[in-house]
């Protein structure tokens, strides 16, 4: 049948994919012939994806990817990969004055220098295959706006929309594509600290003109087009998933 | 940990209401300055000044700021 977005033959490497959008994204892309890969830090979660990978011969890692050793060790034993989905990530609300060296630095730990590291890494010993796919999931936030108490969110995922576009430029030799895609809210726990109330997220979800937040598979998706053949002209780009929030 | 000290902290996030009228009673939520970054700013002061985590809902269900006070008391 004729699929341009197939995943068939490719081999990716996906973080955070024990829960939310790192999850939907590994179960999609089996479902899309991907031999996937994925990490995560609870077992349990993770194994709940790894069971529900589509077809066979998919990996599983568990690992902390901000503590360095973990992060080599994981580097070596990783195969070639066609695809890197960066999908491991944190917000935690915080209003500007209470921004401390420590807060600062787990944010930009997960989200911004793990990732970083970790292509680097899987570059520099050549585990990144010739036209492969990176791909990071950064977000509407910190790239085309913000939110209340999110200064911090915003500045990690601006600063991986910086990097992922000097990266396009320099793997570009390679053929080795880099991008972004934006989402919106999306019905995930990433707001499991419980400091934004369900009566605010009520408030906040009637901001949005398509009238709901989006869905894990909705990012998967994106990350699809992004990961296959199809998108093979596409790098340095950001594929906003919003339900047109920033529009308004 | 003392209650009118919390009172002080609790006041020192608002910026247009006068710190002297905010007392044990006072029905925070009725305040017109009142918002959802003031909310954030009440959960980020417990855990600096208590390192006590609290939540949205907590918030939700207190009523006073001496409901509140308790709420961090009973996990300090």
């Amino acid at each position: 049948m004729y699929n341009p977005f197939t995943l068939a033959g490719k081999t990716i490497f996906i973080t955070g994919a024990s829960s939310g959008i790192g999850k939907a994204i590994a179960i999609e892309c089996s479902k899309m012939g991907a031999t996937v890969i994925i990490s995560g830090r609870n077992i349990e979660r993770l194994n709940e994806t790894y069971c529900k990978l589509e077809g066979k011969g998919h990996l599983q890692f568990i690992t902390d990817l901000c503590n360095s050793n973990k992060l080599k060790e994981l580097v070596m034993v990783l195969p070639g990969l066609d695809g890197i989905v960066h999908c491991a990530g944190v917000a935690d609300p915080l209003p500007f004055q209470f921004v401390n060296n420590e807060k600062l630095k787990h944010v930009f730990d997960v989200n911004f220098t793990a990732p970083t590291l970790l292509t680097q890494k899987l570059l520099k010993i050549k585990k990144v295959n010739k036209n492969a796919s990176i791909v990071f999931v950064s977000s509407i936030s910190g790239v085309f706006c913000s939110s209340i108490g999110g200064s911090v969110y915003s500045a990690s995922k601006g600063a991986i929309n910086g990097l992922a576009k000097g990266m396009a430029l320099d793997l570009a030799p390679k053929s080795i594509r880099v991008n972004c895609v934006n989402p919106g809210m999306i019905q995930t726990n990433i707001f499991e600290s419980g400091k934004i109330s369900e009566e605010q997220l009520e408030v906040d979800v009637k901001r949005y003109p398509l009238k709901r937040y989006g869905r894990p598979e909705e990012v998967a998706y994106a990350v699809i087009y992004l990961l296959s053949d199809a998108s093979k002209w596409v790098t340095g780009s950001n594929l906003l998933i919003d339900g047109g929030y920033t529009l308004l | 940990m003392e209650i009118q000290k919390f009172v002080k902290n609790f006041a020192a996030q608002f910026e247009e209401t006068d710190a002297a009228t905010f007392a044990v009673e006072t029905k925070f939520r009725d305040i017109d300055e009142w918002s959802s970054l003031l909310a954030l700013s009440i959960i980020a002061m417990v855990d600096e000044e208590y390192k006590v985590k609290i939540k949205g809902e907590d918030i939700k269900t207190s009523h006073t700021i001496e409901d509140l006070y308790n709420i961090v008391k009973s996990r300090f």
